[in-house]
């Protein structure tokens, strides 16, 4: 570690024997943390390639299958609809969920008491887990029995979960009802950051609120709609549990993302090995999309922003 | 600046008068004009957050005549706890149990082994140290479900499927990344003297982590807890795939199998809903200023 330790500019050579001395017990303290991760997150990273290549039901030996996992899910249009879906829900939900979240939060940045209040309820969704969401959905869209009637709109009394077009427009609303409360915290908190004295000197030039947002809020914010859009973008890979309650994938596949396209694999059908295949796939775009989005920051603002998030 | 900004349409705040009033009232004017759209949109989501949830916890008051026989909005003539009591009879409470054992036991650890983990990227150095922050920033991006088939074919050779230890031991691992970065900024925050003082008196690291460090981070760990609870408590998968015994139901699922069950009788499905939440949303009350004011500060920077 001594090595190691000298690399650190010390100006007194004493006070550098006695960092090396004291601070040679700390790298021991990543090692529990570095276990667990190591052992139930990496590894398994690297067992999913693995098993991408590999013939398992799930309950009996494992064999190998050389790329024929790999053949046979690239050549099945159902990965292809998967994928497309799995974008469209990516990039419509991030297109609805920024605009409010951003607005919301520059509007709950204020310092009224009653926007801080409305924050507080804002939170509601985040705290339901989203087996709960979806089935109090399924209650609420009843036509005879939920909002249509109570709310006296017979344009919300449609089958919901039994047209394509409309199941995939209530699971991208569902998603921004439970997450743009999050988001809308990101962005307050954002704001609050942005230095005061931009703002008098964009008045003293008789700037308006319009171009004040325009020129000052939303560049100022550029690092933060870079995290929201990470956390929103990598996330919408993961929306399983909201999908598997609410729609199950259906009707027909019509729902049925990537993550819910390896579960039903492999857990219903008992393909491992294809199931693997999908969450590496997975994996991949997740990763190019991250990197990509951290790219959007600027080279050397990288590693500031992961730290930041 | 103006000259750039010319093109857009809306006129300018003229400057305030005197200086001494100017920040207060450029914040003002700031707001006062933002609440238009701000203020719209901001009343409009909070019908859109408020209807779904009255809707839940009026119904799930209800009996099944009201129900059928009442407007969906109005609140119930003759509120009930009967639903609630079905649901508590239903096994609701050992779901509830498993769900208490599978949080405490996943965050208590998470919390308590990322923490010594940022404690020592924040204080020490080395490639090492470099080489572990590293490997966990990467694992944020590692999403959990491209990684559940792996997962389940080692909890099966460990012997663990079934059982509850085999939804926490992912889950700690899963919340050890962003909860390490989180707290490693917390305590990044500590002004060096403090460690410095701590030195001179002769402490050492272990003693400056636990006396000094862990202290002044509370505020942070109780952000990352609740955050972590939160995740643990709502989560879906780990337990669908990990577990099978009905008496080993954490609440996600029991909600789901319980909607499976009782899918007529909607009062108490929504009955079911709202006591999952009651937990998270006591700990949300009592815990609602460190957890936001933690998050804003380890998302937004």
């Amino acid at each position: 570690m001594s090595s190691a330790t000298s690399h650190r500019a010390v100006p007194a050579p004493q006070k550098l024997r006695e960092s090396v001395k004291q601070k040679s017990a700390l790298p021991w303290l990543t090692l529990p943390a570095l276990f667990f991760f190591v052992v139930f997150a990496v590894l398994p990273l690297i067992g999913v390639l693995a098993l991408s290549f590999a013939n398992w039901d799930g309950i009996g030996a494992i064999g190998v299958a050389g790329m024929e996992n790999w053949t046979s899910v690239l050549s099945d249009p159902e990965l292809y609809n998967s994928l497309g879906l799995t974008f469209m829900i990516m990039i419509v939900s991030w297109l609805v969920q920024t605009p409010i979240s951003l607005l919301l939060g520059v509007f709950t940045a204020g310092t009224q008491r009653y926007r801080a209040a409305l924050a507080v309820l804002y939170f509601l969704p985040l705290l339901l887990s989203s087996a709960a969401v979806a089935i109090a959905y399924k209650a609420l869209l009843d036509p005879n029995f939920g909002l249509a009637m109570g709310l006296g709109l017979p344009f919300l009394a449609q089958d919901w979960l039994g047209v394509p077009q409309l199941a995939l427009g209530l699971i991208i609303f569902v998603i921004a009802w439970q997450f743009v409360p999050f988001h809308t915290l990101i962005y307050q908190g954002g704001v609050r950051q942005i230095p005061k004295s931009l703002y008098e000197a964009a008045q003293i030039d008789g700037a308006g609120t319009i171009k004040q947002f325009f020129h000052i809020t939303l560049p100022q914010l550029k690092y933060t709609i870079i995290t929201s859009s990470t956390l929103m973008v990598v996330g919408s890979l993961t929306y399983f549990d909201l999908i598997f309650v609410l729609t199950g994938g259906g009707p027909g596949n019509s729902t049925r993302i990537l993550a819910l396209d390896m579960y039903l694999r492999g857990f219903r059908a008992n393909l491992m090995g294809p199931a693997s295949v999908i969450a590496v796939i997975l994996v991949v775009i997740g990763l190019a999309l991250a990197l990509f989005l951290q790219r959007l920051g600027g080279k050397d603002q990288q590693g500031s922003q992961l730290e930041g998030m | 600046m103006s000259t750039v900004l010319k093109s857009d349409s809306k006129p300018g705040t003229p400057a305030s008068a005197t200086s001494s009033i100017k920040a207060k009232q450029s914040l003002g004017t700031r707001i006062r004009r933002l609440n238009i759209p701000g203020g719209l949109g901001g009343w409009i989501w909070l019908a859109v957050i408020i209807i779904p949830v009255y809707y839940i916890v009026i119904t799930s008051l209800k009996t099944s005549e009201g129900y059928f026989g009442q407007n969906p909005m109005a609140l119930p003539t003759s509120p009930t706890l009967e639903n609630y009591q079905l649901v508590l009879e239903s096994n609701f409470s050992t779901y509830f149990m498993n769900s208490v054992i599978v949080t405490l036991g996943s965050v208590i650890p998470t919390v308590l082994i990322a923490f010594m983990a940022a404690f020592a990227i924040v204080r020490g150095h080395g490639r090492y140290l470099k080489f572990v922050n590293g490997v966990f920033l990467m694992g944020l991006a590692i999403p959990l479900q491209a990684t559940i088939i792996p997962i389940y074919l080692m909890i099966i050779r460990l012997n663990l499927y079934d059982s509850l230890l085999a939804i926490m031991l992912p889950s700690i691992a899963f919340a050890i990344p962003l909860t390490v970065l989180i707290l490693s900024n917390f305590i990044r925050d500590v002004p060096n003297e403090l460690f410095e003082s701590m030195r001179l008196d002769g402490c050492s690291e272990w003693q400056t982590m636990w006396r000094l460090a862990l202290p002044l981070t509370k505020p942070a760990i109780v952000t990352v807890a609740i955050y972590n609870g939160l995740h643990v408590w709502n989560g879906f998968l780990l337990p669908l795939v990990l577990t099978q015994s009905p008496g080993l139901r954490v609440l996600p699922l029991g909600l789901w199998t319980f909607q499976g069950e009782f899918s007529v009788n909607i009062p108490a499905v929504l009955a079911s809903v709202v006591l999952s939440t009651l937990p998270i949303l006591v700990i949300y009350v009592l815990g609602r200023r460190q957890l936001v004011s933690g998050l804003t500060a380890g998302f937004s920077k």
